[in-house]
């Protein structure tokens, strides 16, 4: 499909510039403020959004709670019991995973709900495609597993000490004692920020390539074989926004599987 | 012909992470069939493990970026 676009598009005369493939660029969208550090920008509209969105339909559907759950009352229970069930008490433990909860459910409602938000239509923007937003969770994460860590190991020093695994040759301790630090400190956080941000990125810029590029094909080039790629581009589109979803949703499962699981490393008793 | 080396340089670093996930998938889908209660168990060990073969695959995507010009 990708293919049949471009390789047409230089053949493709069109009318004008020709054909401008869509890029990064396309993810800036000021809305108060100009081009500043301190711009107003749609993902943060669309994020607060989402937090009135979730604020409202878990406030709504708690507020009368009964035995024999309404519709709605049981779509919250489903969200609930998956993120407590099969997330945090499946990985970190029944002992201690009760007071993460809350912190767990918060980040995978939040994340998803923005990311379905990249295919509803008129909003169209997942807020996770700019790099402040995963980071600044990651951040929250990554304060999480590690002060609990300190708690839990009674100090940084003990802490540090626990990194390297017991009943290792002297000689390897400490090139295991780098890499282990460099995963806790570094690759943890910043891959759980980038897998986050780089997968809606590049599903969006790939539905704005097969969109925008249809559009063109369509109207811009003013042949019958061209425009029915474009149509074929468009049906493709469609079928890659549902392929979207199931990322959207894998997504959230993940980031909120992987926060688990640095807290759970940070609970237990070894290592 | 114009353009960056950098995306092809990433579309080559993005083959060997992507071999890595399918066996890793294989690997849990192989093992649920056998053995279906230990799905949950697996489940954690899979995503765990397709989380650090992806993280090479994430560093090309950003790398590709920093580099692209």
């Amino acid at each position: 499909m990708s293919l049949t676009v471009f390789a047409l598009l230089p053949t493709a005369g069109g009318d004008g510039g020709g054909f401008v493939s869509p890029g990064t660029g396309d993810f800036w969208w000021p809305l108060i403020g100009g081009d500043s550090n301190f711009t107003f920008t749609r993902p943060a509209l669309v994020l607060l959004l989402s937090v009135g969105a979730i604020g409202w339909f878990y406030l709504s559907t708690t507020r009368k709670l009964s035995v024999v759950p309404s519709k709605r009352q049981w779509m919250a229970e489903q969200g609930y019991n998956f993120v407590r069930n099969t997330i945090a008490r499946d990985i970190i433990g029944s002992k201690d995973f009760l007071q993460f909860l809350p912190l767990l459910f918060t980040l995978f409602s939040l994340i998803l709900v923005n990311n379905v938000f990249g295919i509803i239509p008129f909003i169209q923007y997942p807020t996770m495609s700019r790099v402040g937003f995963p980071m600044v969770l990651t951040l929250i994460v990554y304060l999480t597993y590690h002060v609990t860590a300190v708690r839990r190991k009674h100090g940084v020093l003990k802490y540090l000490a626990s990194l390297v695994p017991p009943g290792l040759p002297l000689w390897l301790r400490p090139i295991l004692f780098v890499l282990e630090f460099l995963t806790y400190f570094i690759i943890r956080p910043v891959t759980l920020a980038l897998r986050l941000f780089g997968n809606m990125l590049a599903g969006h810029l790939m539905l704005l390539v097969f969109i925008v590029g249809g559009e063109y094909l369509l109207l811009h080039t003013g042949s019958i074989f061209l425009g029915a790629s474009g149509v074929l581009s468009f049906a493709f589109a469609i079928f890659m926004s549902f392929f979207e979803l199931l990322i959207e949703f894998l997504q959230a499962f993940i980031f909120t599987l992987l926060a688990a699981l640095y807290i759970s490393d940070a609970v237990s008793e070894h290592h | 012909m114009t353009g960056s080396i950098a995306y092809l340089g990433y579309g080559l670093a993005a083959i060997g992470p992507g071999i890595g996930v399918g066996l890793i998938f294989a690997a849990y889908i192989n093992g649920v069939a056998r053995q279906p209660e230990a799905r949950g168990m697996l489940q954690t060990i899979a995503f765990t493990g397709m989380a650090i073969t992806e993280a090479l695959a994430i560093l090309g995507l950003v790398f590709a970026f920093v580099f692209k010009g």
